[in-house]
């Protein structure tokens, strides 16, 4: 099936005018045309599609409700309907870019208040409507940072979630910079570590609240080594965790990433998430991505346009401050939504629960035999648990056995902690939840 | 008039939206779980609304856009067709909202589904392998310069410059840069086109890559283009296809077959995903056989057992983003594919061409092409003529919205004069694009008849023309904080 919009004798008169008896006469001109393309047979009607995607769909086996404990950077939690409800509108998912502002207040409204909730989230003065992903968000304030100071490498703590850091390095690797890694000890960024690393020829140090193992950095601390040594500081934060912890901006960040995953987002395998970046004023001109601002109209009525576009790349070109067009707008608008609703009180209570959950869980894990935390700082909702043997055939045995992905074997990052199982609890865990999976835990174990 | 509330304006002490489960284990004060140093001081100043009030709020806001499922969006070079819904419906699936570290047995469904978009893209495009890994068009770009860069490399070869013509979409230059490379640009001849001649005289042995947009932003094929793809490799250096205007070509020509080693595709253009007023997009890169090592992300690989994996090309520049993919971006873009299959994706290039093809010969007369000869998807026209009239292309582009269509691309590609940019898709019916003409042939009389009406316009929308200079001066980015 197909979606054009004429019928035959529609396009007869179109040709018509056109003075041609057929499209093809128009495009002659192309060489080594193709006449079919053989690995993309005839379509499918609608009911046909969906039977053969549903198809697909049943082939995977998702956990089921109570049964993910991994998180690893994409977390599991409670999505208010009203989220899905109002991003699944076609006024605001069939639109584009809003390059006409007086056709699309609807989004840049949107954007600005995702903007302003960035801000007060992370305690820094201006946030741009969204990046990709949390990861190249990372990239991008390092390379910000490298504009800023004019410096060429880049101090990423050994506690940034790996796969964040190979983004970084790929980014750095196009403009030739370098990582300077920071590394990590007891799940978290030693200070005297930063100290150790960062120099005259650093310009920006990275660390990650809560850290790729769940444990709560000192971002105060952080920041001021990163700042003694003139570098910029950049915190890398779950913004749910930001609805109970030390906002980067209190504790002395010049700049601020992250995934807003977390809020309302669905796991879909990877994506699409959204980033974000939040940065202090004297930076805001250095920024890339999108941005929206308010402005009055010849009426004098408030409304809001795209502003700053002289540091993108549609004017700027090669000088952009970066080479991102479209972002992720309704990524960041489902984002805004569950902000609204979850609201000052009701974002501090999930984050919260968060807390108290994971804290449970992990005292109640810690009463089977021969387990123990892997690091014994402070965590948000998510804790490494040492096992007597091989995290990834432990993770095997329970789901083969159970259903329940009982968290990460981080062997597949890290050698050294192959015996070790990070689990994520998030508000969608009950205590039986927890009680099932400590079942499962104990008898993979015997 | 009063101004459009925002949520914050909304926001009353004690309102309450929606509540978290129940706590059901052992509750305990924040300070003992983690120190009080690491607690925020004061709660995050978030808006008290009641579910109502967010329901009405951005239903209300959603209403002031232009959309697709409203009106006519002929946005050059934005590729603005209908969004079937059948597509969402299949993203939604809840057998596909899967952690990404799932376990492999878990996520065969969707492992076989990107599989297969990546067959269907490599089919699609002559291309030998696939990366579904890139979040959009811009990162795609990056990932090609990337990859040719790593294969330059890999042959002992450090290139120092990226050739790209001046009516290029402006990431090409910035991606290039991001790659580490510097930009020359090659001008556009009389055509509209890149003279394989001129292209010659700048392809020494420090240029990596060639990035050519094809058909180019001025909607037009680029017929040189076995002679451009010859002396790109006798040079030693690879070509690129920007894949934004694929719409034009999808199911007519492959790029492959054109000797390009290097593409990406938007899917939110030629593959129809929602654009979603600025993102989530998808940027697939597909390269020829001697480049697939260097791809980035992962590739879904199927085994001797039938049973699909994920596998990290051997060489690969690494990752560009967390995670796999915007799967759920693929999951649309998968199903459109499978909806349409090659003879419907051939029908829609064709369409796209007719429609465009038809504006350009119902306007030539008031707005004159800046090529007059056939296009491709869509039509460059220029407003130079109306500018002596007094109305610049901003001024008819805005009076436009007056009369319910969303206007083209304006200002762009650069090298034309008040650039008209205008790509209609194969989605709308001819009575829509007779709408439009006439709606733009009023304008130009308008432009005699009462000209401050269209300096003045739009007159009928939610809020008027913004002062965005001084919005730029001054720029306030976030509501402040009341009291």
């Amino acid at each position: 099936m197909d979606w054009t919009g004429s019928s035959a004798e529609e396009r007869r008169e179109m040709l018509a005018a056109i003075g041609v008896d057929s499209v093809e006469e128009l495009i002659s001109g192309i060489p080594r045309q193709v006449e079919a393309l053989p690995g993309l047979p005839g379509g499918l009607d609608e009911a046909s599609l969906l039977r053969h995607v549903s198809a697909l769909a049943g082939r995977n086996r998702p956990a089921g409700p109570g049964k993910c404990f991994i998180g690893a950077g994409a977390y599991e939690h409670a999505t208010p309907a009203v989220v899905e409800a109002l991003v699944s509108r076609g006024e605001f998912s069939t639109t584009y870019t809003p390059y006409q502002p007086e056709v699309s207040q609807g989004t840049l409204i949107a954007a600005f208040e995702f903007q302003t909730l960035i801000a007060r989230l992370t305690g820094l003065d201006a946030a741009n409507s969204s990046m990709y992903d949390g990861a190249s968000a990372t990239a991008e304030a390092a390379l910000l940072a490298m504009r800023q100071t004019g410096r060429k490498e880049v101090a990423v703590s050994g506690a940034v979630h790996p796969e964040w850091t190979a983004v970084i390095r790929t980014y750095l690797s196009g403009v030739g910079a370098h990582i300077r890694t920071v590394p990590d000890e007891g799940g978290r960024t030693p200070l005297r570590g930063i100290e150790a690393v960062v120099d005259g020829d650093v310009a920006c140090v990275v660390v990650q609240q809560p850290s790729f193992f769940g444990q709560l950095e000192d971002l105060r601390a952080a920041a001021k080594a990163a700042h003694a040594a003139g570098a910029l500081f950049v915190a890398a934060c779950n913004p749910l965790a930001l609805g109970i912890l030390a906002s980067p901006g209190e504790c002395g960040a010049d700049i601020a990433v992250g995934d807003v995953q977390p809020l309302g987002i669905p796991l879909n395998f990877g994506g699409p998430y959204a980033g974000y970046m939040a940065v202090r004023e004297w930076l805001v001109r250095q920024m890339p991505g999108r941005l929206v601002g308010m402005a009055r109209d010849s009426r004098g009525r408030r409304g809001f346009t795209l502003t700053l576009q002289t540091r993108e790349q549609h004017i700027r070109r090669e000088r952009a401050t970066s080479n991102i067009c479209t972002n992720q707008a309704l990524v960041a608008l489902a984002a805004t939504v569950y902000l609204c609703l979850l609201g000052k009180q009701g974002l501090r209570d999930v984050a919260r629960q968060n807390a108290v959950r994971a804290r449970r869980a992990a005292e109640r894990l810690l009463e089977i035999p021969g387990v123990s935390l892997a690091f014994d700082g402070p965590f948000f909702n998510e804790f490494v648990l040492r096992l007597p043997r091989d995290a990834a055939e432990v993770c095997r045995r329970v789901t083969e056995r159970t259903g329940i992905w009982p968290g990460l074997d981080l062997g597949r990052f890290r050698q050294d902690l192959a015996d070790c199982l990070m689990v994520c609890v998030t508000e969608t865990k009950t205590a039986e939840d927890v009680e099932a999976l400590k079942t499962a835990l104990e008898d993979a174990l015997r | 008039m009063t101004d459009i509330p925002l949520i914050f304006e909304m926001s009353q002490p004690g309102r309450r939206g929606w509540r978290p489960p129940a706590l059901d284990v052992e509750d305990a004060p924040l300070e003992e779980l983690i120190p009080a140093g690491l607690l925020r001081e004061d709660a995050p100043e978030l808006p008290e609304v009641t579910e109502l009030d967010v329901m009405r709020h951005f239903t209300r806001i959603s209403s002031l856009n232009m959309c697709i499922d409203t009106h006519f969006y002929p946005l050059g070079s934005c590729t603005m067709k209908y969004n079937p819904r059948v597509t969402e419906k299949c993203a939604r699936l809840p057998g596909f909202d899967l952690h990404p570290y799932a376990p492999v047995e878990s996520s065969q469904g969707t492992l076989e589904l990107l599989h297969g978009l990546q067959r269907m893209l490599c089919e699609l495009t002559g291309m030998a392998a696939f990366t579904l890994h890139p979040a959009a068009g811009a990162q795609g770009e990056l990932a090609g310069i990337l990859v040719a860069r790593a294969w330059h490399e890999s042959r002992g070869e450090r290139r120092s410059k990226v050739v790209i013509p001046d009516s290029a979409h402006g990431t090409n230059p910035a991606s290039a840069r991001l790659g580490g490379y510097e930009v020359v640009t090659i001008r556009s001849d009389g055509r509209g086109r890149t003279s394989p001649a001129d292209l010659r005289m700048l392809m020494g042995g420090d240029v990596a890559l060639f990035m050519l947009t094809n058909p180019n932003t001025l909607g037009l094929f680029e017929d040189g283009i076995l002679e451009i793809a010859d002396i790109v490799h006798q040079a030693g250096a690879l070509l690129y296809l920007d894949g934004a205007n694929l719409n034009a070509l999808a199911g007519i020509v492959r790029p492959g077959d054109l000797g390009f080693d290097i593409v990406h595709v938007n899917t939110h253009k030629t593959l129809a995903t929602p654009h979603g007023g600025g993102g989530p997009g998808a940027g697939p890169v597909g390269v020829a056989g001697h480049l697939a090592e260097f791809l980035p992300g992962w590739v879904v690989e199927q085994d001797e057992r039938e049973r699909f994996r994920l596998s990290r090309p051997a060489r690969s520049i690494g990752q560009l983003r967390a995670f796999f993919g915007s799967t759920a971006v693929l999951i649309r873009a998968y199903a459109y594919l499978r909806a349409l299959g090659g003879p419907g994706l051939r029908e829609n290039s064709l369409t796209a061409i007719l429609n465009a093809n038809y504006l350009r010969c119902r306007l030539r007369e008031t707005f004159a092409p800046h090529v007059d000869e056939p296009c491709m998807h869509e039509c460059v026209l220029s407003a130079k003529a109306q500018k002596k009239r007094g109305v610049r292309a901003l001024d008819i582009a805005k009076r436009l919205l007056d009369y319910g269509f969303h206007p083209p691309t304006i200002y762009f590609p650069l090298i034309v004069d008040e650039a008209l940019m205008i790509e209609p898709t194969e989605s709308e019916s001819k009575s829509t694009l007779d709408g439009f003409v006439d709606a733009l042939l009023k304008i130009d009389r308008e432009i005699d008849e009462c000209p401050d009406v269209v300096r003045g316009a739009p007159h009928s929308t939610p809020v008027g023309r913004l002062d965005e200079v001084s919005a730029a001066r001054r720029p306030v980015l976030t509501m402040p904080v009341e009291g």
